[in-house]
């Protein structure tokens, strides 16, 4: 087990500096000359040959990623246009703001998911499993900021019940009930297409498990329903939703760029989409790169877990 | 007892712990012929929209009026309304059909044919090759979907082009992996060795044996991204990645309605209807062809409890 | 009335059906499976189903557990247990039938067992579901049961997963588990068609022990008559979905009534072997006349360069003389597949030489690479995965002729309804893809594709073991006759040593890897040299 965790952990040094690169070569493909976006056209030829020295420019790609990468190991992610601030500062600080949001949407649409998905699973083609199934359909087919939208309508301005926009109130708030209560909607928001995801996996992947020899053998030994579902069908569908449920958490840190900015929740997407309005170059790819290092790790915790439900790496 | 006739039983994997019903003469099996028949509907119609679109909408969907701004539904002759510079709703939703459709369409075919070849060559050759492919995509897949899509969209600057390039970017990992593992099945069927026994060079085996086996997989894998390319589209298009204005675009005008929900909550609500129809007919005329082209993922009540061996 | 409660009338049968009819409900379609099926077993009596596959037997045993596929229907009739209808009882009332009083081992030992459970829970749970021990005894009921399956250490067994067990050992703790509530009836389905003869015979034998001990009946369901008859009492034939013919075990073999089972007796070598009465035939050909020869060869398999090297083959060494039929057998991982693929030039050896009519096959340049192809052909196993399914008849058999451009192009479909002819196929069936075939008309089609280019080696790798026997009887018609008429020589590998006894001229005995013993067929069959080739031959009854 150790040495298949060390083993994991290695081969995710080429994974990260892969990533790195990439976010390296975005910038790259960005079109027309870098300084001229950023002094505009007006700019003499002096000032522009100057700012090119000052970021490198005029060396070589190579030389430029690695002076890149070892800007990043250094903490130095530049500097951000739009908040005037150093890109690091202040993606870090929208980070917790992130993970108020993340955190408990993931762990509602993987609680509920795996329940729905289970109790679908149990009757297939029944009146439940159906509703089930036509649910999943329809929130999959739902864009998550469109349903924001929607729940802002009806919670927020209809009924008046949850405020719509921010994470504190601006006079006297900020304690943790009007916190929750501004993170609600956003939380459902991001929970829904999760939600859909893990519930279409986990019956998937119970019926695949529930039409396998071993299943009919245990109901020919004469063990009860319950025993064959949550005793020898969950433990082998489970695998399969955990990696559902580890690609759903890089997927709210990505879908957050549309539900905070539905909501203006200062978290890492609002500042990433303001960053896309603005042609915050420096913050984008900031943004990009910490997102993607974080899925990266939590991909590795989903092996790690994935490799302690296998006997077969368990003892071996 | 002792009739001929025998009620039906329970079906489904538990029919085992059911408790016997004696009425009911068929157990229900007409249920998913339902939604591929919704699924194919939806999508005819959208087309029809979307082509006879010049003699289906009443007004010029680029044309604004300041005088008219968000009018609710059923005003001064708009059906639907107008939107936040007065433009008629309708006309906008019935010409966005097809920008929708294209920006569903377009990426998941290059995709397909992309990701498709990627796939054949990486897991036919195999070796370095298949190595270098691979790890690549395992950098690809460290985004997470429209993260990757955001970037590349905002770094080659709003617009159709750099939108479907930036779908394609994010989808071909995927196809492109799913191919390879269908490659790497077929390799191994003796039906291809036959070919090898044969004579045949590697080239005419990938082409005349492997290709046309692992076409299946790949157009599921198609149909599935086509459902979520409507969303990918109208996320980016969103967040001011999606087409020039003044063009008829689903998601930009989710993004104006947005803005105005509070005055006129009609404009986001009918452009996110209809997104939604459109990804469910996509999603479901995609189920249905994943159950007509892949045995494995059709579970009916035929497979459960094993089936007979 | 309770079934506990349930008065014992003295030869009163346990299990008694009566008219069973079951049907499939298949694309709004019903098919019968099973019909008007009378049926009755005694305490403590062993019966035997028997029939091909489709005909019906499964699909009975199951329903006796009440778990019928999900589309599948209990139609019509009774199946009286123990003197109480089973299909009007109760789903609550089944649990307590099920793995108690009726117990059941299944076919496969790979898919029955749940990979992510240990022995210890899988078995367990089943005592301590019907009462047969309690949280304290259980190890000690756990080892016990497991004994007496034949496990010789089980207390270190009990906490081993599925995938670290050997398929025989796997089957072992499955006939712990079916057996461990001593069932009044175990109904065993195809319990050693997965495994190996040498184990097979080893697990039957436990089946029967145990089954004698507890005084269990034992529903034998078998596609291998004469497995039935030695290890029955009653023999029921299936066919169709209907019992063609029923009788005592001892009868059936000998004086068969039905002429279906008369067919069955006929086409089966094993039994001809059992009775010692295999029709073998002398065959003329030129010993000295080598076409493959095969030198000390090795082969050792590696993923990777840290993985601990698989030795698949070692020193191995061949001769096929030119228009015989010599056969490689062994069991399954004994390599003979190996060999097999590298004398079609499908894998590598690692040392030592292949030669093809005098050549060298790993330094032949391309022309004679090509010249190689033509003139070696396979037929391999699975006759379902062997033709390209996107592609049609036609297509399959042309395409040795187009690539290698025999005959014109417009003859080459007149010679693709020869070919078919030639393997009793009719002409039209060149339109059709493989999935419309049954088993044993693809078989056939990889028989004409592998004949039209006119080889002269065919390398058969267990060309008739997915087929049942009737087809098998003819499939290996047709080989004989193509041989005869084209002067082909066989390279066959396979399992079956009642078939290669009627088969072979020459037989190479192969275990883990190497060449155990060698000898011209009737020789080799009648003084073993080996311990390995007669435990062979006890465990097919062909001592």
């Amino acid at each position: 087990m150790t040495r298949f965790i060390l083993n994991r952990l290695g081969q995710l040094i080429p994974v990260l500096i892969g990533v790195t690169i990439a976010v390296f070569l975005l910038r790259q493909i960005i079109p027309g000359d870098a300084v001229d976006v950023l002094l505009g056209g007006t700019a003499s030829q002096e000032e522009r040959d100057a700012l090119r020295e000052s970021l490198g420019l005029d060396k070589n790609l190579f030389v430029q990623y690695f002076t890149y990468l070892g800007n990043i190991l250094q903490g130095d992610f530049g500097r951000s246009s739009t908040y005037n601030a150093p890109v690091l500062g202040v993606l870090i600080e929208r980070l917790g703001n992130t993970a108020i949001l993340a955190i408990p949407a993931v762990a509602i649409a993987s609680v509920v998911g795996v329940t729905a998905g289970v109790w679908a699973s149990r009757k297939p083609n029944s009146f439940r499993d159906r509703s089930i199934t036509v649910s999943v359909l329809i929130l999959t087919s739902m864009p998550s900021f469109w349903l924001g939208i929607l729940l802002i309508l009806f919670f927020g301005l209809q009924l008046g019940w949850l405020p719509v926009s921010g994470k504190q109130s601006l006079i006297g708030g900020g304690d943790f009930l009007d916190v929750a209560r501004h993170a609600l909607l956003p939380i459902l928001t991001l929970a829904a297409w999760s939600l859909a995801v893990i519930t279409r996996m986990t019956r998937t992947s119970m019926l695949g498990v529930l039409s396998s020899d071993y299943v009919r053998s245990s109901i020919a030994r004469g063990l009860s329903k319950n025993q064959v579902v949550y005793g020898h069908a969950l433990p082998n569908a489970i695998p399969a939703v955990i990696t559902v449920i580890g690609l759903q958490a890089g997927f709210q840190l990505s879908g957050a760029v549309l539900t905070e900015t539905v909501f203006s929740w200062p978290g890492i997407g609002f500042a990433l989409a303001q960053a896309i309005s603005n042609r915050d170059m420096e913050l984008l790819q900031g943004g990009i790169l910490m997102i993607a290092v974080i899925f990266v790790f939590i991909n590795f915790f989903v092996d790690v877990l994935y490799a302690v439900f296998n006997p077969k790496v368990k003892v071996s | 007892m002792s009739t001929r006739r025998v009620a039906d039983p329970p079906t489904g994997p538990f029919r085992a712990f059911a408790r016997r019903r004696t009425g009911g003469d068929n157990p229900p099996k007409r249920q998913l012929k339902f939604g591929n028949w919704l699924g194919v509907s939806i999508l005819l119609l959208v087309v029809i929209v979307a082509v006879g679109a010049e003699w289906l909408a009443p007004f010029d969907p680029v044309a604004t009026n300041p005088a008219e701004r968000l009018l609710p539904p059923f005003s001064g002759g708009h059906v639907l309304g107008t939107d936040e510079v007065g433009r008629d709703l309708l006309s906008r939703l019935i010409f966005g059909a097809r920008f929708a459709l294209f920006v569903a369409v377009v990426p998941t075919l290059i995709s397909a044919i992309i990701g498709g070849l990627i796939g054949l060559i990486s897991g036919y050759v195999g070796g370095w090759l298949d190595a270098v492919i691979m790890r690549i995509f395992d950098v690809m897949f460290s985004f997470p979907g429209i993260l990757l899509a955001l970037g590349i969209g905002a770094a080659l600057g709003a617009g159709t082009g750099s939108m479907i390039i930036a779908m394609v970017v994010v989808t071909i990992p995927e196809t492109g992996r799913v191919v390879r593992g269908a490659v790497l099945a077929v390799r191994e069927e003796p039906y291809v060795e036959s070919a090898v026994t044969l004579g045949l060079n590697r080239g005419m085996i990938a082409i005349r044996h492997v290709a046309p086996n692992v076409l299946n997989p790949l157009i599921v894998m198609a149909s599935l991204q086509t459902g979520n390319n409507v969303i990918l589209a109208a996320s980016l298009s969103f967040l001011g990645l999606g087409a020039k204005p003044p063009t008829a675009d689903w998601g930009a005008m989710l993004s104006g309605g947005k803005a105005a929900m509070v005055t006129a909550p009609h404009v986001a609500t009918l452009s996110g209807i209809a997104i939604v129809i459109l990804a469910v007919g996509f999603n479901l005329a995609g189920d249905a062809l994943r159950d007509k082209l892949d045995p494995r993922a059709r579970i009916s009540t035929v497979r459960t409890l094993g089936g007979l061996k | 009335m309770t079934l506990e409660e349930s008065p014992q009338v003295f030869e009163q049968p346990l299990l008694r059906v009566t008219d069973l009819s079951i049907e499939f409900t298949r694309d709004r379609e019903r098919i019968p499976a099973v019909i008007d099926a009378d049926l009755e077993i005694l305490r403590g009596e062993v019966v035997a189903i028997v029939g091909e596959s489709g005909s019906g037997k499964s699909t009975l045993a199951m329903a006796l557990l009440g778990l019928l596929a999900g589309n599948g229907d209990v139609v019509g009739g009774t199946i009286e247990f123990d003197g109480r209808n089973v299909l009007s009882v109760s789903a609550a009332e089944w649990l307590g039938i099920r793995g108690k009083r009726i117990g059941m081992v299944p076919q496969d030992p790979m898919s029955n067992l749940n990979p992510m459970k240990r022995v210890r829970d899988q078995l367990g749970e089943v005592l301590l579901r019907h009462g047969k021990a309690t949280r304290k005894n259980l190890e000690a009921e756990c080892c016990r049961v497991l004994e007496r399956a034949g496990i010789s250490d089980p207390k270190s067994r009990l906490d081993q997963y599925p995938h670290q067990l050997s398929g025989g050992l796997r089957q072992r703790v499955l006939i712990a588990i079916g057996t461990a509530c001593d069932p009044e009836l175990l109904i065993a389905d195809e319990p050693t068609s997965a495994l190996d003869v040498t184990v097979s015979a080893r697990i039957l034998d436990q089946i029967a022990e145990i089954s004698q001990r507890m005084r269990m009946s034992v529903l034998l369901i078998t596609h291998d008559l004469g497995l039935a008859a030695e290890r029955a009492d009653k023999v029921i034939v299936m066919k169709h979905g209907r019992i063609v013919e029923a009788g005592a075990a001892a009868e059936i073999l000998s004086n068969p009534r039905e002429s279906y089972t008369q067919m069955l007796v006929n086409a089966d070598p094993g039994i001809r072997a059992r009775m010692g009465e295999s029709i073998t035939v002398t065959r003329e050909f030129d010993e000295s006349d080598i076409v493959v020869e095969v030198a000390d060869l090795n082969k050792t398999f590696q993923r990777r360069r840290r993985d601990t090297p698989v030795v698949a083959n070692k020193e191995v060494n061949l001769r096929v003389p030119r228009g015989s039929t010599v056969a490689l057998v062994g069991e399954s991982g004994s390599g003979k597949t190996t060999v097999s693929r590298m004398l079609l030039k499908l894998e590598e050896p690692s040392s030592g030489s292949i030669e093809f009519d005098g050549r060298d096959i790993q330094a032949l340049s391309r022309e004679q690479l090509a010249d190689f192809r033509k003139r070696v052909q396979p037929i391999f196993q699975d006759p379902y995965s062997s033709l390209n399914p996107m592609m049609t008849v036609r297509a399959i058999i042309r395409e040795g002729m187009d690539l290698y451009k025999i005959g014109r192009a417009s003859e080459r479909d007149r010679r693709v309804g020869e070919l078919l002819e030639q393997v009793g196929l009719a002409p039209e069936i060149a339109k059709r893809h493989p999935a419309e075939l049954s088993g044993g008309q693809r078989q056939r089609v990889a028989i004409a594709r592998a004949i039209s280019m006119e080889p002269e080696v065919l390398v058969c790798d267990e060309p008739v073991s997915a087929l049942d026997v009737l087809v098998q009887q003819q499939v290996l018609q047709l080989l004989r006759e193509l041989q005869l008429e084209k002067q082909l020589t066989y390279l066959f590998i396979t399992h079956d040593l009642a078939v290669v006894k009627e088969f072979a001229d020459y037989v190479y005995v192969m275990h883990q890897g190497s060449i155990v013993e060698e000898g011209e067929t009737l020789a080799l069959f009648e003084d073993p040299q080996m311990e390995y080739t007669t435990q062979l031959l006890a465990a097919a009854r062909m001592v």
